[in-house]
């Protein structure tokens, strides 16, 4: 099964409340997936010059002042912000070479993102635990994906749960499952993408990954999933600027969409959006099969 | 026609659901549990309240789902999954929109959405009159074994998949696949068919599909369709039984 949620704020009011409406959500999506909870927030981007990063470590007595000394003699890097298992960092470099930097350099953590504005957190465990122990409520931002997951392609891990980072301040989240993933994965390891996990929707990420690299769009990479994956899905793909959704041509995985003066969302059901501000009366839509949805706000 | 599959009277031209009357019961599901809401429906017995307004739905599962008596339940917003599931007898009007598998496997009575439902409206459906006021969307009148549906806008895609028996109207379009393997359901499309599924044909419109598709739009109270725009669609009976000139596609 799996849930997902997407929020695209366009309020102040909104974009205040962003981490607790995408809570909210998330709760309703608990019986979708029960067993691992993750968002990626778009929020207070690093300066120019900096990035951030998300790191995750599975060492509950981590460090992370070493961690960020340790950044700041090689870059340069702000305090460290935690929240439970994760820590957000500004890095006075670009995120590309601090992502390659942390990845040699600090193994035992993860980068579960990196770039302007992307912060991922994602934890096994329930929706509940998540958004209590990550303190969504306090989380203000431009927009925002989440995913509650029920497993059936992998293990349940905090590494196998979504989102998935796709690059730079891109992130993937997957309600399905995909047939021809390892195929895929071998031909992408091929072309120097790398991949954690033996998960089916990070192969999704990769493949995206993979065709932005090449030079598509991101409406083009989306389209390019419907002749190369095999499989169910239901993705929605986070953006520095907004996000996107599309949907397998036999539509096998639900979504709903919604707009309103505020915000625009999608959700796996209906029910996760009923508990936003003014639902009722939204204009609600159920996104056509094939066909990519996506939302904008002008870069800044 | 079965007097079971009799239509309620439409609600006033605003749009909103028709005045409760004194008699009307009125369930807030913002203050009690939906699990009670459909216990009061199954135990309404022969002397429980005959009307009953759903208010505060918010996207709830199993709204009115199993409900086997002759009331009549407004559902004052959009509902969730599997609405009005399995019903018998009870008229259940839905005042938004429907998820998935709204009147799955009803039995008799009637479904009304007055909004659009999502995927597999009508599902396995034996009998009663499901009519979606709006859209539905893929899959409408899986497998339906009876049902009548009538859907004032289009259709997605596989529609009547596998269908058996029933009547699925559509006055608007309808999308890839259309009866797919179906059996013995009569189809009817006013509007464009993206394409038809394995064995399903057009067929002649003859005076009694003329007079049972009039029927059906009454009973759904559809205005502004005339049953000389419909073309009717069906089963080939190609699948019936195996052929060896297809023994090479298994």
């Amino acid at each position: 099964m799996c849930g997902i949620a997407g929020l695209f704020s366009k309020s102040l009011d909104v974009s205040g409340g962003l981490g607790g409406h995408l809570g909210a959500m998330l709760l309703q999506l608990s019986d979708r997936g029960p067993d691992s909870a993750g968002v990626a927030v778009y929020r207070e981007p690093a300066p120019l010059g900096s990035s951030k990063l998300s790191l995750f470590s599975p060492d509950p007595d981590q460090d992370w002042a070493a961690v960020q000394d340790a950044l700041a003699e090689e870059f340069g890097a702000g305090e460290p912000e935690l929240r439970a298992s994760h820590a957000v960092i500004v890095v006075e470099t670009d995120a590309e070479a601090a992502q390659a930097w942390v990845r040699e350099h600090l193994p035992e953590l993860r980068v579960m993102s990196a770039g302007q504005t992307i912060e991922i957190y994602k934890e096994a465990g329930s929706p509940r635990d998540f958004v209590e122990a990550f303190a969504l409520d306090e989380m203000q931002g431009s927009h925002a994906l989440g995913h509650t997951r029920m497993a059936t392609e992998s293990a349940v891990t905090t590494e196998h749960s979504h989102p998935f980072s796709t690059g730079l301040d891109l992130c993937l989240v997957h309600n399905g499952s995909l047939s021809n993933h390892n195929l895929l994965r071998r031909r992408l390891r091929r072309e120097g993408i790398q991949f954690e996990t033996d998960n089916d929707s990070e192969v999704a990420a990769g493949y995206l990954t993979y065709r932005l690299r090449e030079g598509a769009s991101l409406e083009q990479a989306l389209e390019g999933c419907l002749d190369d994956l095999d499989g169910f899905y239901t993705f929605a793909v986070g953006t520095a600027e907004g996000f996107a959704v599309l949907r397998d041509p036999i539509a096998c995985k639900p979504a709903v969409m919604a707009e309103t003066d505020d915000w625009v969302a999608m959700a796996s059901e209906y029910r996760a959006i009923a508990v936003l501000p003014g639902a009722e009366s939204a204009t609600l839509w159920e996104p056509e099969p094939g066909r990519v949805y996506s939302w904008e706000r002008a870069p800044v | 026609m079965d007097p079971s599959r009799a239509h309620p009277a439409e609600p006033g031209a605003s749009g909103r659901p028709p005045p409760s009357g004194l008699d009307a019961q009125e369930i807030d599901l913002a203050i009690t549990p939906l699990r009670d809401l459909n216990a009061a429906l199954h135990d309404v017995g022969e002397d429980g309240p005959r009307r009953w307004r759903v208010l505060n739905p918010r996207g709830a599962h199993a709204l009115a789902a199993g409900i086997d008596a002759p009331i009549e339940v407004d559902v004052e917003g959009h509902a969730g999954y599997y609405c009005a599931g399995m019903n018998q007898l009870a008229t259940v009007r839905v005042h938004g929109n429907a998820g998935v598998g709204v009147a799955e496997n009803i039995m008799s009575g009637s479904v009304v959405v007055h909004g659009n439902a999502s995927q597999s409206a009508g599902a396995t459906g034996r009998g009663g009159l499901v009519s979606i006021r709006g859209d539905a969307s893929a899959r409408c009148g899986i497998s339906m074994k009876g049902v009548d549906i009538v859907v004032r806008g289009s259709v997605g895609h596989m529609s009547a998949f596998m269908a058996q028996k029933g009547r699925l109207v559509v006055c608007g379009d309808a999308g890839e696949a259309l009866g797919d393997s179906n059996y013995e359901a009569r189809l009817y499309v006013r509007g464009a068919v993206a394409g038809l599924g394995a064995d399903c044909v057009e067929k002649e419109m003859r005076d009694e599909h003329r007079t049972e598709l009039g029927e059906l739009l009454g009973l759904a109270e559809v205005e502004g369709c005339e049953v000389s725009e419909f073309r009717r669609y069906g089963s080939a009976r190609r699948l019936y039984n195996f052929h060896v000139d297809n023994a090479g596609e298994y």
